[in-house]
């Protein structure tokens, strides 16, 4: 190779990087945008829809959701619907494989977005009950096609989902007349 | 001239040592600069995947396997659920398993880049050529967080298929990565295939023999840069491989150099697969229906994969409960590691790291 072919090839890699766009983020001030299919950590559970089978909990490699439930006194026609009295997620111990998202039959737990829930004590990582009924109702669309079809975006802004919108089906509960139906004047 | 007596000197590499890949420990026994015996030392990362398995569902199982070689989890689950697949007598629809050839494609990719940028870091190259291969495997990543919302732990795959149909803007980011990935490794191989550095760094360092890596049972890029045309995906094709066209990059001389070209060869062959995915994608159904608590007959059943590193196999027995009674996982990485004491000896430190980085073992794997 003749003298100084080396550095002019050298040079040209770097003039060709020299003109082109950074690809480092500068994270805290820069964010990467997120998909809205992402498996994170403030888990949006509706209230109005769990019934407190536990299937989560059942489905659970690690093990680690504790429910509790207590009967309510509500629906008891269309078998009791349990209230949920412990509902601990530990966090700590959670891989984010959604396996419980997947499990719930009633689109009642999702999986939500963020991943900068750091705490100095492992005992703060516990998503109580308290917790997921204040959490802001902006779920994953992770297993959940309705929303992902309803073209539903959880990082825009003031786009939180009702627990009626959740499901995978129109209404959740049924109406006083289709009970009234189903149940009395059917028999 | 005064003849000063000399004698050998036993060091520790690792498990914390920078540039050892993962937590793994190198006893090494040196004469002045020269290695003469070399001990590897592993099991810091031992997680007890195997006998875990025993007491998960077939489906929990899944979550698992992500975590061995965890630069290609996409394959390991793909491994693991033919396993399955095969023990309980399950048909996947031909989307299930064209999205899985695609995936396990992309994953192979985003592994060897890691595999070849881990390599030249070694070398000395610090920085600069990791983040060339960094910068590809992140868009991979981005495809895997837009199909399964994970970036490297996936869990994407189900026994019957893969979990869920691809979000409709997918389609459009795969033929863009399809489209750009090309360009991008030859830029890597414009910087690195014919740097007289890399060259006088690896040609004929660390040769590895057909003979001995098919006595000691290696597979994978690093059998193939021996010389040995040996590819499951062609040897024994599961899921849509066999109606794949693409070719087996070989090696001639098992040298570092040519582990290292066997990989950026093999990404090439990948992204071919990866077009032909995408082409041929047929519709209808992802996954076929099997309860979350499936019993499988008793009974066993192996099955193997080539994973970026190997041979990647599972075997798993069933007494007809929920939970295999059984599961053994043949791990790539660790036969891979078997042929490393005999490739050192002779060689100086400064190749120690060169030849173990171009051997692309995962501590993950190796010690499960």
């Amino acid at each position: 190779m003749p003298y100084g072919l080396g550095i002019a090839k050298g040079m040209m890699v770097t003039l060709r990087n020299l003109v082109r766009k950074p690809v480092t983020v500068q994270y805290p001030e820069q964010r990467v945008a997120q998909h809205h299919r992402f498996r994170g950590e403030d888990f949006v559970w509706y209230e109005e829809r769990c019934t407190g089978c536990a299937s989560c909990a059942k489905y659970c490699p690690q093990g680690i959701i504790k429910i509790v439930t207590a009967p309510s006194g509500e629906m008891t026609q269309e078998g009791e619907k349990y209230k949920l009295e412990v509902f601990d997620i530990e966090i700590a111990r959670c891989m984010f494989c959604g396996l419980c998202v997947e499990a719930c039959p009633y689109d009642a737990l999702h999986m939500g977005s963020g991943f900068e829930r750091a705490r100095p004590r492992q005992s703060d990582l516990v998503i109580t009950v308290d917790e997921l009924k204040a959490s802001a109702k902006k779920p994953s669309t992770w297993f959940r096609p309705q929303l992902q079809d309803r073209g539903y975006d959880p990082f825009q802004p003031g786009d939180d989902v009702s627990w009626q919108d959740a499901g995978r089906e129109k209404s959740v509960a049924p109406t006083y007349e289709e009970m009234l139906q189903r149940w009395v004047q059917g028999r | 001239m005064v003849n000063l007596p000399s004698e050998q000197i036993t060091i520790n590499l690792g498990p914390q040592h920078p540039s050892t890949h993962g937590v793994f420990r190198l006893r090494v026994t040196l004469d002045g600069e020269v290695i003469t015996d070399v001990e590897p030392i592993f099991g810091y990362l031992h997680r007890g995947t195997e006998k875990l398995a025993e007491e998960r569902t077939y489906t929990q199982i899944v979550t698992l396997t992500d975590r061995l070689d965890y630069t290609s989890s996409m394959i390991n689950n793909q491994a693991y659920v033919l396993a399955v697949e095969k023990l309980a007598g399950v048909t996947v629809p031909p989307r299930g398993q064209y999205l899985r050839v695609l995936t396990a494609e992309l994953q192979r990719i985003a592994s060897h880049l890691m595999g070849v940028g881990f390599f030249l870091q070694d070398l000395g190259a610090s920085g600069t050529p990791l983040m060339y291969c960094f910068r590809e495997r992140e868009r991979i990543l981005d495809l895997f967080e837009m199909l399964c919302g994970a970036r490297v732990t996936v869990s994407y795959m189900r026994p019957g298929g893969v979990f869920q149909e691809p979000p409709p803007e997918f389609w459009p980011a795969v033929r863009h990565l399809l489209d750009t990935t090309p360009d991008a490794i030859a830029e890597l191989e414009r910087l690195i295939s014919e740097n007289e550095i890399v060259l006088a760094r690896t040609k004929g360092v660390g040769v590895l023999t057909k003979e001995k890596a098919i006595d000691s049972a290696v597979s994978g890029p690093n059998l193939r840069a021996s010389g040995v045309a040996w590819d499951l995906r062609k040897a024994d094709p599961y899921d849509v491989y066999a109606d794949m066209d693409f070719a087996v990059p070989v090696g001639s001389n098992g040298d570092s150099y040519d582990r290292f070209l066997v990989r950026v060869m093999e990404v090439h062959q990948s992204i071919r697969i990866a077009e032909q995915c995408y082409r041929d994608m047929p519709g209808g159904p992802v996954r076929s229906e099997l309860p979350f608590f499936f019993r499988p007959p008793p009974g066993d059943a192996y099955a193997h994969v080539e994973a970026s590193k190997g041979e990647l196999g599972f075997y798993l027995v069933s007494d007809g409960g929920i939970a295999p009674y059984r599961c053994k996982i043949r791990s790539p990485s660790f036969i891979n590691l078997t042929v490393l004491a005999e490739m050192l000896i002779g060689w100086k430190v400064a190749d120690l790291m060169v030849i173990f980085g171009s051997l692309d073992v995962n501590m993950g794997e190796v010690d499960r």
